[in-house]
């Protein structure tokens, strides 16, 4: 049972993760290249605390908030720098992250954190919580996208220019988002640390957040069930797959690339498609 | 001495980076698209530099043959890449090109083994003193000679050539181009020919630098490229000269007075992020 458990929660964690930058880049078109930073903020913020006594359950809402402080500082350089722009700030994000864990001391520098401490009830207690929050999570996605939030976001995606002409709060919504987003991968960070028990600074790079963004796309930018389908098989297809643990980054830049080429809504769209074919 | 020291590495460094920057900036120019898959070129361009030169002993030919053919490779990759998704949103091309970038990473990987290969006899190592106690190696003074050099002789096409006429025309208003009878492909074609050989040249130059080629050596400077060409202004070519060296003097200031806080990549992007922070338009481009 060990095996499978573990097997549920790096799929529980990497949902959790996908959907959290899904938030930021799918609901509100801001693309973003660093989102490993706040997993990584996460990580760090939830693998300290519980290392000086604090429960996990408790430690995760620290992870949380701090992910999301962050978040909201990039958010604001969102406000500033817009596309292309954007897209390579969001990527010194994730420069900086690392550059700056690796220096620190008190970080564990280059060593990284070991010793993290198991959750109460182990390896069954971090998968209950896990789903959890993932489930929570996807709850509040689902909510958003029902609500005005949800419109306000597509409405950001699709014209930004558009959408303030029509009054809406451009800012207010896009810093919505990014802390949103970042807390959400502040959690999946928490969950992260609990469950491989050691972090360390190059857990956290440029490549993770390229993961994760190739699992966005793929799964159908936007579509929550898509990117869940797809962050779920992504992140355990190297247990199973010998090919997969060999060659992730040539199977994941041929994926995002025959997304963007062929099918530029992900699996989601592609389901769709099949659904209408099938019904006809 | 020091600092005298620390400005010849920074410059150094910076005339690779110009060198790299320069063909993204072109890019970047012409079809609004960041390419990060360039620094796959660079890395291709240092391991043919690395293998020819093994196998002939000319350092000559080996830049020669990586320079043309990772140029033709950039046109194939123009080809098969980018023209299909030039009426989508750039960040589509830029995402394309993230997945390109990797996917070129692990192939050189699984073609040239992941330990990444040296020259068997590496040339150019002699030492220069070119002030009191400071010496440069050969290799050193031909980075920034050769740089200074093709950058000139670019400028210089560029001003006073039909084909750079037509390029610059291109880049201020393609539709208006075509309207005057300029092909269009072909100056796209030129310029990624031009850009992708200079990353190679780049490659070949770093190769000899560290006297080492990896699979993964294309990852720091594709980021750091783009950071560059955002600091100049996407697009300018100026700019992006001035970047280059600006940022190559102060991570080598900066590794030395703040490298215990940031490492050198952070150092980079810190300073890419407060720039864009005060001047999200870059760093010479007026408001």
């Amino acid at each position: 049972m060990a095996y499978e458990i573990a097997v549920l929660t790096t799929m529980a964690i990497a949902i959790l993760f996908a959907l959290s930058l899904n938030v930021i880049t799918g609901f509100c078109g801001q693309v973003s290249l660093g989102h490993a930073a706040f997993y990584g903020i996460g990580a760090y913020t939830a693998a300290l605390l519980t290392k000086a006594g604090l429960p996990l359950v408790l430690a995760l809402l620290p992870a949380a908030a701090v992910a999301g402080a962050v978040g909201f500082l990039v958010g604001m350089a969102s406000l500033r720098v817009r596309d292309d722009f954007l897209a390579i700030t969001t990527m010194g994000v994730a420069f900086l992250f690392v550059g700056f864990v690796r220096k620190q001391d008190a970080l564990g520098g280059e060593i990284g954190i070991s010793g993290i401490p198991s959750v109460a009830f182990g390896r069954p207690g971090l998968l209950v919580l896990a789903l959890l929050c993932t489930v929570l999570f996807v709850l509040l996605t689902v909510h958003i996208r029902r609500s005005w939030m949800g419109f306000a976001f597509d409405s950001v995606a699709d014209d930004e220019d558009t959408a303030r002409v029509l009054g809406i709060d451009v800012p207010r919504f896009k810093l919505w988002a990014f802390v949103i987003g970042t807390a959400g991968a502040g959690v999946a960070g928490g969950l992260y640390a609990h469950h491989i028990r050691f972090i360390g600074p190059d857990s956290f790079g440029f490549l993770e957040s390229i993961s994760v963004l190739v699992m966005v796309i793929v799964g159908g930018i936007g579509s929550i069930w898509g990117v869940a389908l797809v962050a779920g098989i992504l992140s355990v297809a190297p247990l199973f797959l010998q090919f997969v643990d060999d060659y992730k980054l040539l199977l994941y830049g041929v994926l995002v690339f025959a997304t963007v080429r062929y099918a530029p809504g992900g699996v989601a769209e592609l389901a769709s498609r099949l659904a209408r074919r099938i019904r006809r | 001495m020091l600092l005298l020291e620390l400005s010849l590495q920074g410059l150094v460094q910076g005339a690779i980076y110009a060198l790299i920057a320069l063909g993204l900036t072109l890019v970047y120019g012409l079809l609004r698209i960041l390419h990060v898959a360039h620094a796959a070129l660079f890395t291709l361009g240092g391991y043919v530099g690395v293998i020819v030169t093994n196998g002939t002993g000319s350092l000559a030919l080996a830049i020669l043959l990586a320079m043309v053919s990772v140029g033709l490779i950039g046109i194939g990759v123009y080809r098969l890449c980018y023209r299909p998704l030039l009426d989508r949103s750039p960040l589509v091309a830029l995402i394309a090109s993230i997945g390109i970038f990797i996917a070129a990473e692990e192939i050189y990987r699984i073609v040239f083994g992941p330990y990444g290969l040296s020259f068997v006899a590496p040339p150019l190592q002699a030492q220069v003193e070119i002030a009191p106690g400071v010496y440069l190696s050969h290799a050193r003074l031909m980075v920034v000679v050769l740089s200074v050099l093709i950058i000139g002789v670019l400028g210089w096409l560029s001003s006073s050539t039909r084909t750079g006429v037509a390029w610059r025309a291109t880049v201020s208003d393609p539709d208006i181009a075509a309207s005057f009878g300029i092909d269009i492909e072909k100056v796209r074609y030129l310029n990624f020919f031009i850009g992708s050989a200079l990353a190679a040249l780049a490659g070949v130059m770093v190769a000899l630098l560290n006297n080492l080629v990896e699979p993964t050596m294309g990852a720091v400077p594709a980021y750091k490229a783009l950071a560059i060409i955002v600091l100049g202004g996407l697009g300018s070519v100026r700019g992006t000269l001035v970047a280059s060296l600006v940022l190559g003097v102060i991570e080598s200031f900066g590794t030395i007075y703040i490298g215990h806080l940031l490492d050198r990549d952070a150092i980079a992007f810190t300073f890419l992020i407060l720039v864009l922070m005060v001047r999200p338009q870059g760093l010479l481009v007026r408001g």
